[in-house]
């Protein structure tokens, strides 16, 4: 993986298969479907729900500081050990975990490319036994909120036209044909996108293995709408989860200096009173 | 124990896109369906075989997909 601006931010599944049970390595497997985990996981990896363990489940936030300091510490991570995030969904859940130890300054995290899929395609071992790491004692830094846009900033943004804008949804949920990915329930009040945003949706990102594009080929992808790392990027979608991934991409292996991710995403924005909302398909890229 | 017998293939439910991915562990074979675009996951299953499997993860997905709602978009 020598052509990212970052490899050491990614493992392939041969390197997990030779490594995930060394002392200082620690895999952990994120996944939408918390429930994939327990069907058979990568031999020695702990298993963390979004749903409940990545996130505050009284307000809408990430993980307070101290709830993130006990995540790992419970996992027996400690600030020196590598992690190795991987999950369904070529990553989407696993890029959220990455996205918040980056926030809270872990050195050491990395993603399985091609994540649990390529995993069980290459046929490889699995198992139900879930591990009881001992304890660690980890102390996080930050919130390093330079990763994160809020609302304001990207409403600052939008009127001030300083950032790239990508909405990594569908099309038709970019469009505003559909409120949610098809088959899941409908999450906002209104459909479209914000306004000059570029479409560029998460998979383009990955080749049917699941593993990322080449460097080139990412370029070519983000840089063919426009974002090629002039300005800042703020990327979007329903819940902040697809565009952890695309921030990943960006932040990581191509390397643009700022990049943030609003997690707050189309469920805050499409449900905002007095929101500006686009709909329809983006207009071509200016040249 | 392995993983055994990864399979993909795209079908349509109720005019979307899915990619229907099923495999064996041990003696049950797992079914997901998901949309093909985003990708997201719409159902989960298993089975004593594959078909059994996948059956139920068409039946749940075409309930759920069916529910889909497509709105008009201005211009479109």
């Amino acid at each position: 993986m020598p052509d990212y601006a970052h490899p050491e931010t990614l493992v392939s599944t041969e390197w997990v298969a030779q490594h995930s049970k060394d002392a200082n390595v620690r895999v952990a497997e994120v996944d939408v479907d918390t429930n994939a985990y327990n069907e058979g996981h990568v031999p020695g990896a702990i298993g963390w729900a979004w749903n409940t363990q990545l996130c505050d489940t009284v307000r809408r936030d990430i993980l307070s500081k101290h709830q993130f300091e006990k995540l790992m510490s419970d996992a027996g991570i400690s600030n020196d050990t590598t992690v190795i995030l991987y999950g369904d969904n070529n990553n989407w859940f696993a890029a959220w975990a990455l996205w918040q130890m980056k926030m809270y300054g872990h050195q050491d995290v990395r993603i399985m490319n091609g994540g649990r899929k390529k995993w069980l395609a290459e046929g490889r071992e699995v198992s139900t036994e879930v591990p009881a790491p001992s304890p660690a004692n980890y102390k996080a830094s930050g919130p390093d909120n330079s990763l994160r846009a809020f609302l304001d900033q990207v409403q600052a943004a939008l009127q001030a036209r300083s950032h790239a804008m990508v909405d990594v949804r569908s099309p038709a949920e970019f469009t505003g044909e559909i409120l949610a990915p098809p088959g899941l329930p409908e999450t906002c009040q209104r459909g479209g996108h914000i306004p000059h945003a570029r479409s560029i949706p998460w998979g383009k990102a990955c080749n049917d293995d699941g593993t990322f594009k080449s460097a080139d080929d990412l370029k070519a992808l983000y840089g063919g709408e426009g974002v090629d790392g002039s300005k800042p990027v703020i990327a979007y979608c329903r819940i902040g989860e697809r565009s952890s991934h695309t921030w990943f991409v960006l932040k990581y292996l191509l390397g643009y200096d700022k990049v943030l991710n609003y997690d707050g995403s189309w469920t805050e924005w499409g449900n905002l009173v007095g929101a500006p909302v686009e709909k329809g398909a983006a207009a071509p890229p200016k040249a | 124990m392995n993983v055994e017998q990864f399979q993909e293939r795209r079908i349509e439910i109720a005019g979307w896109q899915v990619n229907l991915t099923s495999y064996k562990i041990g003696d049950v074979y797992h079914c997901k369906a998901d949309n093909v675009s985003p990708g997201a996951q719409i159902a989960r299953t298993t089975g004593a075989t594959r078909e059994e499997a996948e059956n139920a993860a068409i039946a749940k997905a075409t309930e759920r997909l069916s529910r889909t709602h497509r709105h008009e978009v201005p211009g479109a």
